[in-house]
This record gives structure tokens, C-alpha cells and sequence, in this order.
């Protein structure tokens, strides 16, 4: 079976699985059933200064958004930083690390915006023994409007800044944790990474407005009357967060950045595909807080066994295995010729493909009185709508043309030869290949 | 002694008084708001979709089930009752595993339908339960029309012409409207007065006057009819019954098996209607199991249905075979009656088993029976109809007899399969052609 332990910028763990900064790690008591559950690692709920707690509302903290079967597809909170005071937090934390020496344990942190503010959280979280800090420049509400949170990840010059006065007072990792909510995310990568960072960790949590409720006319979950907008999250946000992983990694300022992928990580399939594009190990929240701390046994099965058919003996074999073969869109192969092909045998004559082509797209799909459903190959860009509308797995697939066939929706025999946009004829700034 | 399933000869309660009320209840149990929407979750919104193909009055299933999916049951309903009036009857009725649920692509790929039936009536009892009535008249045309019956065709007929304005009566032989909806379907399919409320709630639209009581050829003439009114729509069913045609049938203890499953419907307590010790059915339809079951239901120690010939040639569905089953009737194919013994009453029935083609084969066995109910169909009565096709009314197009300003539908009229959804469409659409002609006339 496959070694999952995991070194994550000099942090070890039994295996690359962690639980994100939230509310399943906001004390002791959940943070020993994760360790029990099995998680490799906590990253627990960000510390605020000392002095009075923060408040949170005593109203509905979380919207949702769902599929099929009430199966939870997102999740928005509006809940604050932890609202337990710090002594109690670094007591707990101190206790939990001591029982758990092999797991990794990293404080979130949330302080305003000047030196000396970071300076005396750093010096009181690292008597706990904590492994290191995540730097919460993320959370989008509430924490924001006071000028942390993702107040601060939004500036760059700000993250490049808090990340340095933390490795100037602390000799702990550094993770900076980065808002989604910008609109070029290697900006504050970048910065963290000159700040002195040693690592991200990515996406927070996304503007959102779950829902709205059509009775009282007010965004969910509503508060006497009135909705704010919350930090969206789930298996909803996990292909804008493989995206931002991706920018990230294959960045050439940040490429050596280490990353901590976070974002709709469900199953450890998910796990994996983040770690293919560049994070070296991953946190979690949404599903925990919908399955419980249980599915963590099923994240490690599953990536072990994935593993061992990949012939992979170590995680840091997966890391960023996906990466070179994330290009810009001007670097496609223009010369591959796919077509859909739909396997009768097992088509169950639903015709959504029908529809979706029919109506949507390219009018490719026939449909026979006796509801026989067949691509037309002239009339195909092989654009992948029918394989997605499909509710039968693989009953639709697209296959690529062999070179040296005739595509009979352009009449043009397939090329051997790889050829992209940059050299196409009809790209005005084509430059001639020679 | 109380009486018990031991005690020999017909009599009433046989159970304990608490059994009838659990054993007559709903055969299926209405969905709660979450189990529709969990079933209604499994709707994968075909296109063309199978199952509308599939059912006789073509209702939008996908669109009803999305409608149910976004929680507006209410709008569900409306698109169900806009293609057919007595959704709810048909939601408790209809051979759904062998109409729109053995066409859906979920039978097709798991071979576990969306529960279509179910949601269907989730849909209806939603609305009706809310006392609404989502149909409206239109500007009143003056026309009148004559609705011969006042079952599912009659009924669907009635109420797509008042609908569309015209002005309506039905007239129906029985003491109260709704046909084999009332008198002809068993009890656990349609409890608390399901069809009575039905037919209350589909006289909401207004229009529509309901004179029971008026057999045709009985002071009812169709001639007469015909000239008192703008047109007239005959839904007269299947008023006899097929005889066995045995030396005999006259015996005490025999009876036909609509009679018995019509009295249990009107019985106001259902333990007060007698039933054997040893029970024979003869027949293989929906009538034969429903007589059957409820036989068992109502106590009968022994229940055994005998059809003439193999079980696939059974016109009751695989369903309803199993049901039977697993009520505890046996069923016995392959086998015809030849003789009824008993002195006055019946005691026992003889049978011979016969080949597919019904060829004797001189091998005869005897039931214990002190009960016996005939379902071996029934047939068309009546004089002074329109021109006949096989046994039944022939009608072109929607329902157009032989005879001018004649409309035929339901059970009564050749073509279809003898369903009440069946006749709600033959209803609906002999409406609409009606309509059509008396609006082009005038």
C-alpha cells in the first residue's frame, strides 16, 4: 500500500489530508475526533488578539445550495473568526498537540494590519508547539468590513507585508492563506511568496449569496429580515479553485510556491486532482461538516489505492503531475479531430443528447421514430455537450480521428502534425512556422 | 361460535373487527411531501419523453414532475388534469408498469421507474385536497349535449364540454355517478371515497347536470336524444356480464364477480359483506383479481383463481398476478370449468386442464368452492345502437359511430384497451370533436 505521509514545507503529517481553518476545528473537543477520525492535520479556527472574543450573529450562519436528493453541492457561512477567547483556544491547542505529536497542527491567525499586532500572536501561538501559522487573508465577510480577512488579501503590498513581519518575528512556516475574491490570484501569491512566505493555501471562501427567500424577500440564510452576502464553498467552488491552484503553479514567479489546495474536496479523487495541478497536500472543510470526519478513511483508501495502480510510492509523486499539461488556450492542437460516438448497447433513449445538440448546439445527433439516437459525424465539433448531459457514464465518449482520415464536417484530411493557433492562417498575428 | 376463515358457507366477519380497516387502507400509501421530491429527483427530463408515448391521455410527465421537483405540486397538477380530468383516479388505478412506467428510461436502465403513479397523485391530492378547482368555462355556445354514462367517459367527455362552454347532461343508470370508478375498481385502490370526491370536484366547473338513475332503453331513447339535444355521447360501458354457459349456473353461490366487488365499495362497513370459506375466481383479468384479493382480504380461508389459459394471456398485469400471490390467492392457469356440483348450492366447481389452444386434455380436478365469482368479461347491452364492430360500439376517428351527431367512448366503443385512462382519453377527445362540429355548424 502506497506511503501517504506527507512533508509539507517541513511539516509532517501520516497523510496530506487536513482539515481547513473553520468551524469543525474551532475546539478540543473536535479537533481529538478528527485526529481519532484519522485526519492527518488541523489547521485550527484563526485566533483573533486577545481581549474580548468576537460576537457572531445568533441567527442562521450557513445557506446551501443543492443537487439531486437534497445532495449538498455549496455551502455559504457568515460565521466570524473563532468567538472563544485566545487563552482557551492556545490551552486547547497546546493539549491537542501534545497528545497527537505526529499530526500536524497550524494556527490561523487574524490580527490588524500593523506590526506589532502580529508580532504578539505569533509570540503566544508558538508556545503551543503548533507546527506553524496560516495567514487567514481570506474570509470575505464580516472580518473583512474591519479591514482584515480578505480586506487584505485583495491588496497585494498588504499580504507581501503581514508575510514578512510574521517570518521576521517567527521562525514557524508561514502559509498565507489567499482570498479568490481578486481577479489575477498570482498578484497575492506573488506577494506572499517576496514577503518571505513559505507557502499558500487556496481558495478561501467566495462572495456569495446562497439564495433568496421569496416570502421575505431577503438573501439566505436571513437574519431578522435581512441576508449579508458569505463565504462561498463546497463541491460548487472546486473548479474555480483547480483553476486558481493551477495559475499559481504554473506561474513562473510562484512555480516553486509551495500550495495547500482547498476547495470543494470531497473525495479523494478530488484530493488528487488538486495535488496533479500543484498542491502539495489539502485541506478540507464542506464535506466533513456535511459526512462528518469519517470520510476521510474513504479519501485515504482511495488515494492509496490510485496510487499503487500509478505505480506512486510517495504524494510528492502526484504533485503537479497535471501541471505541464496545463497550457493556454493559443496552445491547443488544432489538428485533433474528435467525434462523439454514442455506444447503443448502453443508451437508455432519454434524449437529453438530442436535446442539448438539437437545441443548443450544432445539430449533430439524429433521433429515429423508434428513438435511436446516432451522431452525424458531417455535422459534429465533438464540443462534448451530449457526453455531459449523458446520465449514463461512458454510454457517450468522444474519440479522437486517426491522421490521414477525412473529417466529413470539413472535408479536410486529419493531420499527423501538431499546429496551434499561434500559427493558424486565419490568426491575424499568425507568425509563419518555418 | 364467532364466525371465522373455518366457518364453512358464505357469511360476514370473519375477522377480528380491526383487520378490515388495515386490510382495505390504501395499497400504496400516499408519498409525503419529501418522498416526492426524492422521486421526483430521479425525472431525468427526456426528450419526447417515452412515458408521455406511453400514456393513453398523454400527460407531460417530465414537465409535471419538474413541476413537483420546484415545489409547485399545484402547477403539476394543472398539467396533468389539462390532458386528463380524473388524474387522481388514474394515478390509483392505471397499470402504470405497463403504461408510462415500463416506458420510463429508468425501467430501462435500473429497472426501477420514477414512481410516476405516485407522483402523480401527489400532484392531484395537493390540489384537490385544497379544494381547487383550476378550469374555468368558456363564453356559454347555447349547444346542448346528451352524455350517455357517467363513468370515466362520460365524465371526461362532460367536462371538456362545459369546458368549451357548451351546456351538459349525463345521464346514468346507477344510483350514483362514476361508473367503474365507484362501482368497478376494489376498495384498496380507491379508499375514503375517492371517486365520489372526484366526481364532486370535477363538477366544480359548472355546467354539467348529473341525472342518475336513467337507463338507456329504459325511458331513455336515443332517438329521443338525439333530437333534444346538439349532439350525444355514448359511455354506457360494458353493461353484462359473460355466462359460463354451464348447466348449473343458477346455483346459490355463484354470482359474477362485479356485483361483489360493487357491493363492497358501497357497503358502509365492509365486515358486514358475507364472503366464502372456499372461494373460487374464475377469470384472468383486472376484475378476476380484484374479486380475488379482496375475497382473501375479507377472510376467505381459500382463494383460488382459475384462468382458461396461460398466465402471460392474463389480462391482469404482472403486478396485479403478484399481488394476488402474495395475498395468498393461487392461481391455477390452464383450466376451464366443466361442471358445478352441489345440491342447490354450489359446492364444488370442475375443471379440465386444457392446452394453449383451450384443447381438452381429459384430465379433470375438483375445487372445494361454497363461493363462486365469474370474471370472464363483460359485454355491450343494449338495443337501437349504433353500428357494432365485433361486440362493441365501431366508432372512426374521435369516437364518431355510425350513426350522425353520435359520438361513442370508454368501454362501450371497439378499439383501446378497456382502462378508465383509456376512456378518459376516448372521452376527451369525442369532446373535442364535438365541440369542433357544433362550432363549424354554427
Amino acid at each position: 500500500m502506497a506511503d501517504l505521509t506527507s512533508d509539507f514545507i517541513g511539516i509532517k503529517s501520516p497523510n496530506p489530508f487536513w482539515l481547513a481553518s473553520a468551524p469543525p476545528t474551532d475546539k478540543e473537543y473536535n479537533v481529538r475526533r478528527a485526529f481519532d477520525a484519522g485526519w492527518g492535520g488541523v489547521v485550527w479556527k484563526t485566533l483573533g488578539e486577545a481581549g474580548p472574543p468576537v460576537v457572531n450573529v445568533n441567527g442562521p450562519r450557513y445557506g446551501a445550495i443543492y443537487g439531486a436528493d437534497r445532495r449538498l453541492l455549496g455551502l455559504n457561512n457568515i460565521e466570524l473568526i473563532t468567538d472563544r477567547p485566545l487563552e482557551v483556544n492556545l490551552e486547547e491547542m497546546k493539549r491537542v498537540k501534545r497528545d497527537y505529536p505526529d499530526r500536524a497542527l497550524i494556527a490561523s491567525l487574524m490580527v490588524p494590519v500593523n506590526e506589532e499586532a502580529w508580532r504578539e500572536i505569533l509570540r503566544r501561538v508558538e508556545d503551543t508547539g503548533c507546527d506553524g501559522v496560516e495567514l487567514n487573508f481570506g474570509c470575505p465577510h464580516g472580518m473583512s468590513e474591519r479591514g482584515m480577512g480578505s480586506a487584505v488579501g485583495q491588496v497585494p503590498e498588504y499580504v507581501g507585508q503581514v508575510a514578512h513581519w510574521c517570518k521576521k518575528h517567527s521562525d514557524l512556516p508561514v502559509i498565507v492563506k489567499l482570498t479568490p475574491n481578486i481577479s489575477d490570484i498570482r498578484k497575492p501569491a506573488q506577494a506572499a511568496m517576496e514577503g518571505g512566505a513559505d507557502a499558500v493555501s487556496l481558495i478561501n471562501t467566495i462572495n456569495s449569496i446562497t439564495s433568496v427567500d421569496l416570502d421575505l424577500f431577503a438573501p439566505q440564510p436571513t437574519i431578522d429580515g435581512k441576508g449579508a452576502h458569505g463565504g462561498y464553498c463546497g463541491p460548487a467552488v472546486k473548479p474555480i479553485a483547480l483553476n486558481m491552484v493551477a495559475e499559481i503553479a504554473r506561474d513562473q514567479a510562484t512555480r516553486d510556491l509551495p500550495i495547500s489546495g482547498i476547495g470543494g474536496i470531497t473525495t479523494w479523487r478530488d484530493a488528487a486532482e488538486f495535488m496533479t495541478l500543484g498542491a502539495g497536500n489539502v485541506q478540507v472543510c464542506t464535506a466533513a461538516m456535511t459526512y462528518g470526519f469519517k470520510i476521510v478513511e474513504e479519501m485515504i483508501s482511495g488515494l492509496s489505492q490510485w496510487m499503487d495502480e500509478k505505480g506512486m510510492t510517495s504524494t510528492a509523486e502526484i504533485v503537479g503531475r497535471a501541471v505541464p499539461n496545463t497550457v493556454n488556450w493559443k496552445d491547443l492542437n488544432l489538428n485533433y479531430v474528435a467525434k462523439a460516438v454514442i455506444n447503443q448497447d448502453e443508451c437508455i433513449k432519454c434524449g437529453r443528447c438530442y436535446a442539448a445538440c438539437e437545441d443548443t448546439s450544432h445539430q449533430a445527433i439524429s433521433m429515429s421514430p423508434d428513438r435511436v439516437f446516432e451522431v452525424i459525424d458531417a455535422e459534429c465539433v465533438a464540443c462534448n455537450l451530449c457526453v455531459n448531459v449523458c446520465p449514463v457514464e461512458n454510454c457517450i465518449t468522444m474519440e479522437a480521428m486517426a491522421a490521414g482520415t477525412t473529417d466529413p464536417r470539413t472535408g479536410k484530411v486529419v493531420e499527423a502534425d501538431y499546429a496551434n493557433w499561434t500559427t493558424h492562417p486565419n490568426n491575424p498575428g499568425a507568425c509563419a512556422a518555418e | 361460535m364467532k364466525d371465522t376463515a373455518l366457518t364453512p358457507g358464505i357469511t360476514a366477519g370473519r375477522l377480528p373487527p380491526e383487520d378490515y380497516a388495515e386490510n382495505f387502507s390504501d395499497l400504496h400509501a400516499p408519498l409525503d411531501r419529501h418522498e416526492a421530491l426524492v422521486a421526483a429527483d430521479r425525472c431525468y427530463f427526456c426528450h419526447d419523453a417515452p412515458c408521455i408515448t406511453a400514456c393513453p391521455t398523454a400527460i407531460d410527465i417530465p414537465l409535471f414532475i419538474r413541476q413537483i421537483a420546484t415545489g409547485t405540486p399545484e402547477a403539476a397538477a394543472r398539467t396533468i388534469l389539462t390532458q386528463n380530468i380524473m388524474g387522481g383516479m388514474c394515478a390509483r388505478v392505471c397499470p402504470t408498469e405497463t403504461l408510462c412506467e415500463e416506458a420510463c428510461v429508468r425501467e430501462v436502465a435500473e429497472g426501477k421507474p420514477v414512481l410516476i403513479g405516485q407522483l402523480q397523485r401527489y400532484a392531484t391530492d395537493t390540489l384537490m385536497e385544497a379544494g381547487v378547482h383550476p378550469f374555468t368555462r368558456a363564453a356559454l355556445t347555447g349547444k346542448r349535449i346528451a352524455v350517455i354514462g357517467a363513468g370515466p367517459a362520460g365524465l371526461a367527455c362532460a367536462h371538456r364540454l362545459a369546458m368549451h362552454g357548451h351546456d351538459v347532461t349525463v345521464f346514468d343508470a346507477r344510483k350514483k355517478p362514476g361508473g367503474l370508478n365507484e362501482y368497478g375498481i376494489a376498495s384498496y385502490k380507491t379508499p375514503n371515497d375517492f371517486a365520489a370526491r372526484e366526481v364532486a370536484w370535477l363538477l366544480k366547473i359548472g355546467g354539467i347536470d348529473i341525472q342518475t338513475g336513467q337507463r338507456l332503453g329504459d325511458g331513455l331513447e336515443l332517438l329521443q336524444l338525439k333530437a333534444d339535444f346538439d349532439a350525444v355521447f355514448l359511455g354506457i360501458g360494458l353493461g353484462g356480464v359473460n355466462a359460463l354457459n354451464l348447466e348449473g349456473e343458477d346455483k346459490d353461490g355463484l354470482r359474477d364477480a362485479v356485483d361483489f366487488i360493487a357491493d363492497l365499495r358501497q357497503a358502509s362497513d365492509v365486515a358486514a359483506v358475507p364472503v366464502g370459506r372456499d372461494v373460487v375466481v374464475i377469470g384472468g383479468g383486472m376484475t378476476a383479481v380484484d374479486a380475488a384479493v379482496q375475497a382473501k382480504l375479507l377472510g376467505a380461508l381459500n382463494v383460488t383463481l382459475v384462468y382458461r389459459r396461460g398466465r402471460d394471456r392474463m389480462n391482469a398485469s404482472p403486478f396485479e398476478q403478484d399481488l394476488a400471490a402474495s395475498s395468498g390467492v393461487r392461481i391455477i392457469t390452464g383450466a376451464t370449468p366443466r361442471g358445478i356440483i352441489g345440491n342447490g348450492a354450489v359446492r364444488e366447481i370442475e375443471f379440465e386442464y386444457t392446452d394453449d389452444d383451450l384443447t381438452p386434455t381429459g384430465q379433470t380436478f375438483r375445487l372445494a368452492a361454497d363461493q363462486v365469482f365469474k370474471a370472464i368479461g363483460q359485454s355491450l347491452q343494449g338495443e337501437g345502437l349504433p353500428k357494432l364492430e365485433g361486440r362493441k360500439i365501431a366508432v372512426t376517428g374521435a369516437g364518431r359511430t355510425s350513426v350522425d351527431g353520435v359520438w361513442a367512448g370508454g368501454d362501450c366503443a371497439a378499439g383501446g384497451d378497456d382502462l378508465t385512462v383509456t376512456a378518459v382519453a376516448e372521452g376527451r377527445d369525442a369532446a373535442m370533436d364535438i365541440h369542433a362540429s357544433l362550432t363549424n355548424a354554427g
